[in-house]
């Protein structure tokens, strides 16, 4: 494996604190979103085989919403917000958004297994505008931690399957071996079932960069 | 009515099979699922292609089944191993899909998509196999499964329907 993919165990914890504190302000800004209770899972990180990556979501071929943001600036990456496609239905109940009074007629055709699944552009630019808010306050908090330069790109909404998304973060370190660092987070309300994902997979260039500016030595 | 036992294949890998087996993979966005069937001996072949060209890699290992310039001559070897010959070969492949827009300024570089299906028809036409059927790029995943028995290959898609090239 390449330099930038050894990490000891103090750099595990500080790429784990990362998604804890990026993700707790976006779990924050959910919950203020939302009016309700968001909690949420101690992040995860990992050197994650690419056939491994899409587990946590129900694997490669899950059909699942994902709103995809790149990271710009001094520590490059790349972002996704992941929902099943119940939770996402869920997350835009709790939206109250005008003009979904179809949804619930819809949702009942959940078992028509020919139709395929769809959201309207006002669905799914509210959810991409959710994905943006909770990259967005992932980012700054992450920024404030690292007093690094972090941008998030417009975001991108799209309904596939989540293989094939997440192999777009892949494709870029495809050629450093077969593994990528991953830092994940999980969301839920502990009610309605309504779970999302966070998937922070930065560049193997940025890990130095971001252990550097916690003074963290990257050997 | 699928009763055929499953051969999966995962990024970058490649699997070979004989004749009641259908091979599989998920997921595929702008990687290339690109299969070889040999019509006569009924053996059928699958690579996962996940980049264009070896050169680029800086793995300490070389993964052959990633790139479509080693990848297609190894699934080659892998079913001429076990009776194929190379010359009954003929080709198809689905993905190498765009599936986000690349911000103004990007490099063309950055289309791997197209780069991969570029790359999959120059490594055939070298080795002078034919592309009898794709099903490539678009902005959608696509899973793919291929019938040795019969060489068909199954697209399904989540918003595009399924079709059998």
């Amino acid at each position: 494996m390449n330099e930038p993919y050894v990490f000891d165990e103090m750099q595990i914890d500080v790429l784990r604190e990362i998604g804890n504190i990026g993700a707790g302000h976006a779990a924050t800004a959910l919950s203020v979103l939302l009016g309700m209770r968001i909690d949420m899972e101690v992040a995860r990180a990992n050197l994650v085989g690419f056939n491994e990556i899409a587990l946590q979501i129900g694997g490669s071929e899950a059909v699942i919403v994902s709103v995809f943001l790149q990271v710009m600036g001094d520590a490059p990456g790349n972002m996704f917000f992941m929902l099943s496609l119940d939770s996402a239905r869920q997350l835009l109940d709790q939206l109250n958004l005008p003009g979904r009074e179809n949804a619930t007629a819809r949702s009942q055709n959940a078992d028509d297994v020919a139709a395929p699944p769809t959201f309207t552009d006002m669905e799914a630019s509210a959810i991409s505008e959710i994905g943006n808010i909770l990259a967005g306050s992932y980012l700054s908090s992450l920024a404030e931690f690292t007093q690094l330069n972090l941008e998030p790109s417009p975001p991108s909404f799209t309904l596939d399957m989540a293989g094939a998304i997440l192999a777009h973060a892949l494709i870029q370190i495809g050629n450093m071996g077969d593994q990528a660092l991953l830092i994940e987070t999980a969301f839920f309300d502990g009610v309605n079932r309504l779970q999302g994902h966070f998937f922070f997979i930065p560049e193997p260039e940025s890990l130095p960069i971001i252990f550097k500016s916690l003074g963290i030595s990257s050997k | 009515m699928r009763a055929s036992p499953v051969v999966m294949v995962g990024i970058a890998e490649l699997r070979v099979a004989t004749t009641g087996y259908r091979i599989r993979t998920t997921g595929l966005g702008s990687c290339i699922g690109l299969t070889l069937y040999d019509p006569v001996s009924f053996i059928g072949g699958m690579v996962h292609i996940m980049l264009p060209a070896s050169d680029i890699s800086r793995d300490e290992t070389l993964n052959k089944a990633k790139y479509a310039d080693t990848g297609i001559v190894e699934l080659i070897h892998a079913m001429v191993k076990i009776g194929a010959k190379s010359q009954r070969m003929e080709a198809k492949m689905a993905g190498g899909a765009q599936m986000f827009e690349l911000g103004k300024g990007s490099s063309e570089r950055l289309r791997i998509g197209t780069r991969n299906i570029e790359e999959c028809k120059n490594m055939l036409s070298k080795l002078s196999i034919g592309l009898k059927a794709e099903d490539t790029e678009g902005a959608y995943g696509r899973t793919i499964e291929l019938d040795v028995a019969t060489g068909r290959l199954f697209i399904k898609t989540v918003l595009h329907g399924t079709k059998v090239i």
